[in-house]
């Protein structure tokens, strides 16, 4: 059941370098939403952005919704500057989330930048489901890492200001190659999230260490509810499906980025 | 109480206002989301004789006012259209306008031939002025020869209220209404979407796979209601306007320029709640200015001089 409703911003703070995180009170959003997906925001009653803006769920609290974003475009600087007390407009929860009925011990998370933003919900999730997580997040540097939600955290920067100097790929591989996961596949499955390049190179090694993976894919967005039909995203098969419906939470064994 | 019947050829629409081909899945996807019985028809997705997977991504890109799109008319064919999706629409109170979309007239007309077998379907939108696909399309809807060759066959085929769905990226839009006119089409909509790009200045890539792609939005709303009004005065046939209507004024402002009904569109991706509020909008209108009959607003535009 997709729910629209006009929300009302109980916080909108910067959590690091042009990245802000905002609080929204929504009793009916949080109790429906799962972690991986997400809901979509009409910034303003302008007709310029004219389209509403999907963002992942970053994290529920009792109440309240919580999403986290980068300031990139008319839309977000839009966001950035809304006040405590603000009314918006959004629907939600939208997409299918990620699918925790897998049979598997340890979570290996894997954020690169802005792909940390459905993972604090989704490791509360695992935390009360007695899971093992290990997080990988990367950044470029220091001042755009946010780890508020994450636990038993590995980073990487790309400047080396903190943790790995690399990229989140490179600590991912550090990791798979050095321990159990390559003797036992099976009792891990993989939650990646960031840029394509990132979840491409992700996909490939858990392709071939035979690991069970799901991918947050971001993906040019109209409506989020499948009408439109705009957020195709290749299958293996060679046909399509609609990040915003079928996903944006796909098995890494599905899809072709 | 407002008399807001509009009748399009042999259609009878208990109200003006139909959702756009394209904006609203094949009407089953908003069931209990909003109230489709409110609606004055549903125009389905366009539907191919065989079902096509689209175009590669990326498909939309967002523009000042508006979206281009390039969806490639992704769509489930008309048999499994006919087999799960009629039987859901038939149970409600609104009109059922199958829009359909082929790279030869033979195609069109083997859809129409196995939705007549079919109950349900109110009226058909013929679309000869998709933008995104390379054959058909607007390879149809910018030739008057061949637009008269698709009417004409078509027209052969069914009883039922015969739409064709025009191109705005023609000189002069009139010359291709006055033809589907003569070849015995009921009605003509218009306008599809204007061909537009966009590029990432910082890829130098088109932010659409298909380079170009359709614009649409409260952006093409000026060049739409021109093109209705240039047929309103030049061709004596009932006129659905589309083209960015987002708010009962903008309905209002089509129907002033000779519009009978109209459509939403994109605007439904933002809220598919939009053509209820544009519904109540023109009742309330009406109410306020002592119209008794939504028809009496079509085509009641004041001008003192002519365009040329």
């Amino acid at each position: 059941m997709i729910i629209k409703t006009i929300s009302t911003i109980l916080s909108n703070e910067p959590v690091g370098e042009n990245i802000y995180r905002i609080e929204l009170l929504s009793p009916e959003i949080s109790t429906a939403s799962k972690p991986g997906q997400f809901i979509n925001i009409k910034v303003s009653e302008n007709l310029d952005p004219l389209l509403r803006r999907p963002f992942s769920v970053y994290n529920v609290i009792d109440d309240r919704i919580q999403i986290i974003f980068n300031v990139v475009g008319k839309a977000t600087k839009i966001l950035s500057s809304k006040k405590v007390g603000e009314k918006i407009d959004i629907i939600g929860p939208l997409g299918n989330g990620f699918n925790l009925n897998d049979d598997f011990d340890t979570a290996l998370i894997v954020a690169g930048g802005l792909g940390i933003a459905p993972f604090p919900f989704l490791t509360k999730i695992l935390k009360e489901k007695n899971k093992n997580i290990i997080s990988l997040v990367g950044a470029r540097t220091k001042s755009q890492l946010v780890l508020d939600g994450f636990v038993n955290v590995n980073t990487a920067t790309d400047d080396g200001s903190y943790g790995h100097k690399g990229t989140v790929v490179e600590l991912f591989k550090l990791k798979v190659m050095n321990n159990d996961i390559v003797k036992t596949p099976s009792a891990f499955k993989v939650f990646a999230c960031g840029p394509i390049p990132m979840l491409k190179a992700i996909i490939e090694l858990c392709d071939k260490l035979n690991l069970n993976c799901e991918v947050s894919v971001e993906a040019p967005m109209a409506c989020g509810t499948g009408l439109c039909q705009g957020c195709a995203v290749k299958t293996r098969d060679g046909k399509y499906k609609l990040a915003c419906k079928d996903g944006p939470i796909f098995n890494s064994k599905d899809i072709l980025l | 109480m407002i008399k807001t019947e509009v009748i399009v050829g042999k259609l009878r629409l208990k109200n003006p206002v139909l959702v756009a081909s394209g904006t609203f899945g094949y009407g089953d996807e908003l069931i209990g989301t909003i109230d489709i019985n409110k609606l004055g028809g549903i125009v389905t997705k366009s539907l191919t004789l065989k079902p096509k997977v689209g175009n590669p991504p990326p498909r939309v890109a967002e523009t000042p006012c508006g979206m281009l799109n390039s969806i490639g008319l992704a769509n489930i064919g008309v048999d499994k259209f006919i087999n799960e999706k009629l039987p859901l629409l038939r149970n409600f109170d609104t009109a059922i306008i199958v829009n359909i979309a082929a790279k030869r007239i033979e195609d069109y007309c083997e859809i129409i031939k196995r939705l007549e077998d079919t109950e349900g379907v109110s009226a058909y939108e013929i679309n000869i002025s998709c933008p995104n696909v390379k054959e058909g399309g607007l390879e149809f809807g910018t030739n008057i020869e061949m637009t008269a060759k698709i009417v004409n066959a078509t027209r052969k085929l069914t009883s039922k209220t015969l739409i064709i769905k025009l191109t705005p990226n023609v000189t002069r839009i009139s010359e291709f209404a006055k033809v589907c006119k003569e070849e015995g089409a009921d009605a003509v909509s218009l306008i599809n979407t204007v061909v537009g790009m966009a590029i990432d200045i910082k890829t130098r890539k088109p932010k659409i796979s298909t380079i170009t792609g359709g614009l649409s939005g409260p952006a093409i709303k000026p060049i739409a209601l021109a093109k209705v009004f240039e047929v309103f005065q030049n061709v004596d046939i009932p006129i659905i306007g589309i083209g960015g209507i987002t708010t009962w004024e903008d309905a209002i402002e089509f129907m002033i320029a000779g519009a009978k009904a109209i459509q939403v569109g994109t605007a439904n991706f933002i809220d598919p709640n939009t053509p209820i509020n544009i519904i109540s909008g023109i009742i309330r209108y009406c109410e306020e200015n002592k119209i008794e009959d939504i028809n009496d607003i079509v085509g009641s535009i004041i001008v003192e001089t002519f365009p040329h």
